[in-house]
């Protein structure tokens, strides 16, 4: 079966799944109480014709269902609805911010695996040494530690050492200077504390799985094979050990994924970072129904992109998964 | 049966073969105990406020006295201001030191089990200042105080929380697995409807639902309420993959023909033969209860006041200006932490003593 016909039948698949998920998004959101308009109305300068114009205009004074089917009839056309908040529709908005995600979710994933897995055959080869012990502290601390608890200490740990780089992704003076090398570097000085706090639980994790995945293949009998007719031991490592340890790891990178977009979430709130983060943060503070609704729906669709990704490059990188 | 080997008994040999599963367990006791006696330990009432302490630093413990041990004593601190910056801060009053007295009973009043009380563990008279272990909040209430009652929270909503998944997790995975069919797929579907979406986004969309004219409990049991509703389904996942395979079992077809009710097979036969997986899985998913907690009350969505939570104390270090003045306001951070790891260490030991890897 070929690699279209694969990705269209996950994309039928999980479009049920998504009509359902549209649904318990839209039930949480009407039985949240209150709502922006009612916040509206306590604004002495609009009047209550001018909320009810707005609740007409969008069919809030309609019954629930017919709602939904409004809803959902403007994302099949690639309207998301309106925020009101912003005064602008949530299509526009979320585009502004999307990139900004995707960019800091992919960077963390591809750092991290690029970390993990040396680290991860170095302490399964040299499993009593200090620096494993050290690593494998690290990881702990990693796993244990709450995101946002992570962010909230290295901005102590940079205030407190005279730095200044903390919160959003550049300085102020760089915010809408045209890119350069300067703008670039300090983008880097701002871009290192995100990278940890939404990667350290990940390395962490991956870290371990390679280290015991990695063991685990080492005392196969095809390695004792490949020793036995003589292949030198760098051949055997990384040809026929390391290769087998990383294949179970990619579905574990398709695991990960929800952590990974909470993380980033939590990170962005934080850190005041410009991905959808702060944005979803605000809705819900807001009740901006519109913008929550999309942003639960987007989050679960960049998880399905994640997964699909995941399972297409498993396939890719081991022989034997055929697309089915 | 000899005593010696009963598969409970074996297992809790081998549990205590592993140290950091033992260390873990009675540091896990030790902050359960002081959350039990959280208002007798503290120093201080959670909620007195003391306007002229107000972001006071954690005061030191001394206990040598003109090159002499002596009963533990702290300075008073008070307050200066810098006459350039307008900055204020503390400093010690060297002239008089405050001893600290142990079982008194003359501290702030505080409610155990309903009395009132105000016998403190350890704590200064209130009549000579005061003492903050670990220093003041905006308001110059006792952190430390704070911390113990808002264990109460933090280490009780992961228990409750993971209780209530499991029964439902439990059940529902368990029909969805014996009965195969429809009732299998609708909740299948369900369940992945939930790990569909990722969890922080969802968990803060579905604490928004708790109104904010509630009292603080009632909002407590929302948040348990929350936290469970997202929980259950990667459970019943798990739970339905073993009842497929024990279904298949020989008692279980023994049971059939003895004429036992789907319910009773499933809760009698089925369920006790998963006991030592689901409790492993339980003690592993509740760190995921107690982050799950602390985010939501960090960011604001969560416990709210009078009552308190480390992840609730610790929102009040989120501004950056804060957090470099007044770093001791991370330290409700640490408990996080430490009862997380415990929790990790704790299932990693009880999951080789269980020796349930084979089934995973």
């Amino acid at each position: 079966m070929g690699i279209g016909v694969f990705i269209l039948r996950r994309a039928l698949v999980a479009l049920p799944t998504l009509l359902l998920i549209s649904l318990l998004v839209f039930t949480v959101i009407q039985l949240q109480p209150g709502g922006f308009l009612e916040n509206m109305l306590e604004d002495p300068r609009v009047s209550r014709e001018t909320v009810e114009h707005i609740r007409r205009q969008y069919l809030l004074d309609q019954p629930a269902w017919v709602q939904y089917l409004h809803w959902l009839r403007g994302i099949l056309q690639g309207d998301f609805g309106f925020s009101f908040l912003n005064g602008r529709p949530v299509s526009e908005l979320i585009w502004e911010r999307l990139g900004w995600t995707v960019f800091l979710a992919a960077l963390t994933l591809w750092v991290t695996w690029l970390i993990a897995i040396p680290l991860g055959i170095y302490t399964a080869l040299n499993r009593y040494s200090p620096t494993s012990t050290a690593l494998n502290f690290v990881g702990y601390f990693g796993l244990a530690t709450p995101d946002f608890l992570l962010a909230l200490l290295l901005i102590y740990l940079v205030l407190a050492s005279g730095g200044t780089n903390v919160g959003g992704l550049f300085s102020p003076q760089y915010i809408d200077a045209p890119w350069s090398w300067a703008k670039f570097k300090d983008l880097l000085a701002h871009l290192w504390i995100p990278l940890v706090v939404i990667g350290l639980d990940g390395t962490a994790n991956i870290m371990r799985q390679m280290r015991a995945n990695l063991l685990d293949a080492l005392s196969q009998d095809y390695i004792r094979t490949a020793r036995a007719k003589g292949l030198a031991e760098r051949v055997v490592l990384w040809k026929h050990a390391v290769r087998n340890a990383i294949n179970p790891l990619i579905s574990l990178a398709g695991l990960q994924l929800p952590t990974l977009i909470s993380s980033t979430i939590i990170a962005s709130i934080v850190l005041s970072l410009p991905t959808i983060g702060p944005f979803l943060y605000d809705a819900l503070l807001n009740k901006d129904q519109y913008v929550v609704m999309a942003l639960l729906m987007l989050s679960a669709l960049l998880l399905m992109v994640g997964n699909l990704l995941a399972d297409i490059l498993l396939a890719w990188v081991d022989p034997r998964i055929r697309y089915e | 049966m000899d005593r010696r080997n009963h598969p409970l008994y074996l297992a809790w040999r081998r549990f205590l073969r592993s140290k950091p599963g033992v260390f873990s367990g009675l540091v896990l006791a030790l902050l359960y105990l002081m959350a039990l006696f959280a208002g007798f330990i503290a120093p201080n009432n959670m909620t007195v406020q003391h306007p002229s302490a107000s972001y006071q630093p954690p005061q030191r413990v001394y206990f040598w006295r003109e090159g002499r041990l002596v009963r533990p004593y702290v300075y008073q601190l008070r307050r200066e201001r810098d006459p350039i910056t307008f900055i204020s801060s503390y400093k010690e009053d060297r002239n008089q030191p405050t001893p600290i007295r142990f079982f008194i009973a003359q501290g702030e009043p505080y409610r155990f089990l309903g009395l009132k009380t105000n016998w403190h563990l350890f704590g200064v008279a209130q009549a000579e200042g005061y003492f903050f272990p670990l220093g003041t909040d905006q308001f110059g209430r006792c952190l430390f105080s704070r911390i113990l009652v808002g264990s109460q929270v933090s280490l009780t909503v992961g228990v409750i929380g993971v209780l209530i998944s499991f029964a439902l997790g439990i059940l529902l995975g368990g029909i969805s697995g014996y009965y195969g069919g429809w009732v299998d797929t609708l909740i299948q579907r369900t369940t992945e409807v939930l790990l569909s979406i990722p969890r922080l986004p969802i968990l803060m969309a579905l604490s928004t639902v708790i109104p904010t004219s509630w009292p603080s409990t009632y909002v407590y049991l929302g948040i348990i309420a929350v936290l469970s509703f997202i929980g259950w389904a990667g459970l019943a996942r798990v739970v339905r993959g073993q009842v497929l395979a024990l279904r298949e079992m020989e008692y279980v077809t023994a049971a059939v023909a003895q004429g036992a009710s789907n319910l009773r097979i499933i809760l009698r036969h089925l369920v006790p033969n998963l006991s030592s997986y689901l409790i492993v899985t339980a003690t592993l998913a509740l760190p995921g209860y107690i982050i799950g907690e602390s985010a939501l009350s960090f960011l604001g969505l969560g416990i709210k006041e009078p009552m308190a939570s480390w992840g609730l104390l610790l929102k009040d270090a989120q501004n950056f200006q804060s957090l470099s003045l007044y770093p001791w306001l991370l330290t409700p951070g640490l408990l996080i932490f430490v009862s997380v790891l415990a929790y990790n260490f704790f299932g990693d030991a009880l999951r080789d003593a269980a020796d349930v890897r084979s089934r995973d």
